[in-house]
């Protein structure tokens, strides 16, 4: 048996959604080194919708593939959609991640909302 | 796919593989047994042996067998320490990067009131005899120190540690698991008093190892229940694989020089290879290394992800990577030699084997450049560095 899905190897190998994005108007940064996973999520929100989405990932192979497929689940979805995707949405849609790698689930749903929040602190400002 | 995790384990020879099924087809007796056809399997036994004791300049007397390198790790230091104990030592020198069956084994001993001192192992994965000899005392029963490393492949001055435990009349066991067959080791001329091996890192079979010691020591049994091997291993012998480990284990030690010399040249230019990545660096010394080790660090990428797309690549390697552990810490051996978390992670061990080519050695340079730009195109740690934001590491 393979270690991962067949979806996460997919969404590993060619992740979508992959860069930087230069206009993003809201960037969130989770985990760290010493830990082996960071993540890195660019939205660009208009008229409360998330109309593009970017990640950079240091990681695992189901660390990027959690966050290729995070960014899959909010892309053009309202903000408030945005907000509610949970890790477990983020894993099932990746068929499944063994039990120890559950966490790079949980960084990415994190890092959306780091990325949200910076989002709203920029709107708060303004 | 070209298998370079030899490390990990390795192809069974083919005259291994014959010794094994024409014994599992013909030569089933038990060993115990007093008919002639169970004696013949006890003549295979002792014929091993005999060879295994010949390829380390040791006694027949001084060999038994085990299910592999960890078991033999375990009754070495248990044995040792119960000969300790009784004369009131109960101090035991290691190094902080051990296997862990070293390692776990001298855990145990310390919540029953062993002294445990785990030597630091330097930049270059060296310990110096002389750093052993300071660390002795009064108390102590045993020195255990691994001939090589089986992450870094830095090979140790065993005779000198070994001299020097001689003199202060301390046991020294060393865990050869990486070493053997693949290093000239004569028992005594190196001053060992005990020595760990496994089969299936020389191209014998999984599941079967042995455990040399020196004349007069006393060991304790980790299994009970028969009188096999003398009554220190309970458990019908696996006399296939024994004999199948003897056969690996000749045909390993008659081919070390032409197989040192191969693998030096390419274990080399790899090296070589892989040092023109930008920020990266080789682990462990050099030169005191196994010929066929390579273990680099890459900054700015984790391991996992590395070795997922080398094996897309057809290329089957290993990393001290935290998530090919699945615990959180990388490697305790990168860590020991004074590797960061953060660049410990991502980590690249190559074990090659004996039939690697030149070509070979070629594409996995170019495959293993090729991964770390890709993956350093999207890390943020990457970014980060390139940028000034964080410095390099290496």
């Amino acid at each position: 048996m393979a270690l991962y899905s067949e979806k996460v190897m997919d969404h590993f190998r060619n992740p979508r959604n992959v860069g930087v994005l230069e206009d993003a108007n809201g960037v969130g940064t989770v985990g760290n080194a010493k830990c082996g996973d960071i993540m890195k999520m660019y939205l660009k929100i208009e008229d409360d919708i998330v109309k593009d989405v970017k990640f950079e990932t240091f990681g695992c192979g189901s660390a990027i593939a959690s966050s290729s497929m995070a960014t899959e689940l909010i892309k053009g979805k309202p903000v408030e959609e945005a907000r509610q995707l949970t890790n477990k949405a983020v894993a099932e849609a990746l068929d499944g991640l063994p039990d120890y790698k559950m966490h790079c689930s949980v960084l990415a749903q994190e890092a959306i909302e780091a990325a949200l929040k910076d989002y709203e602190s920029r709107q708060e400002e303004k | 796919m070209i298998y370079a995790d030899n490390a990990a384990t390795t192809a069974m020879s083919e005259a291994a593989i014959n010794t094994m099924t024409s014994l599992i087809r013909d030569t089933y007796g038990n060993p115990s047994s007093l008919y002639e056809f169970g004696q013949k399997a006890k003549e295979v036994l002792e014929q091993a042996r005999e060879d295994i004791a010949k390829t380390i300049g040791a006694d027949p007397k001084e060999i038994l067998f085990t299910s592999g390198g960890s078991e033999a790790d375990n009754q070495a230091i248990i044995s040792a320490a119960k000969l300790g104990e009784k004369n009131g030592k109960k101090h035991i020198i290691s190094s902080k990067f051990e296997h862990h069956a070293v390692l776990h084994t001298l855990n145990k001993l310390a919540k029953e009131g062993f002294k445990i001192t785990l030597l630091d192992v330097h930049e270059n994965g060296i310990i110096k005899p002389e750093e052993v000899a300071a660390a002795i005392r009064e108390d102590t029963a045993l020195v255990t120190i691994m001939y090589a490393n089986n992450e870094i492949g830095t090979i140790q001055d065993i005779k000198g540690i070994g001299a020097v435990c001689r003199e202060k009349g301390v046991l020294f066991h060393t865990d050869a698991v990486q070493a053997i067959g693949h290093l000239h080791i004569d028992v005594n001329e190196e001053n060992i008093d005990m020595l760990s091996a496994s089969a299936h890192k020389f191209h014998g079979p999984k599941g079967v190892g042995f455990l040399y010691f020196k004349k007069g020591i006393r060991l304790t049994n980790l299994i009970e229940g028969g009188a096999q091997e003398k009554g220190k291993r309970a458990g019908t012998e696996n006399v296939p694989g024994i004999a199948a480990m003897a056969t690996a284990l000749n045909d390993a030690v008659n081919n070390i020089d032409k197989n040192t010399e191969h693998l030096t040249k390419i274990r080399n230019k790899i090296i070589a290879g892989l040092k023109e990545i930008p920020h990266s660096a080789l682990n462990g010394d050099e030169n005191s290394r196994l010929p066929s080790n390579i273990n680099f660090c890459f900054e700015g990428i984790e391991g996992e992800s590395l070795l997922l797309l080398l094996d897309d690549k057809g290329i089957a390697a290993s990393s001290g990577s935290a998530c090919t552990s699945g615990s959180l810490d990388p490697s305790h051996v990168l860590l020991a030699i004074g590797r960061v978390h953060d660049v410990a992670h991502g980590s690249l061990r190559l074990s090659i084997g004996e039939d690697i080519t030149d070509e070979e050695a070629d594409y996995i340079i170019k495959s293993v450049k090729e991964v770390v730009e890709y993956l350093r195109g999207f890390s943020p740690v990457w970014r980060d560095l390139v940028a000034g934001k964080t410095q390099f590491i290496l």
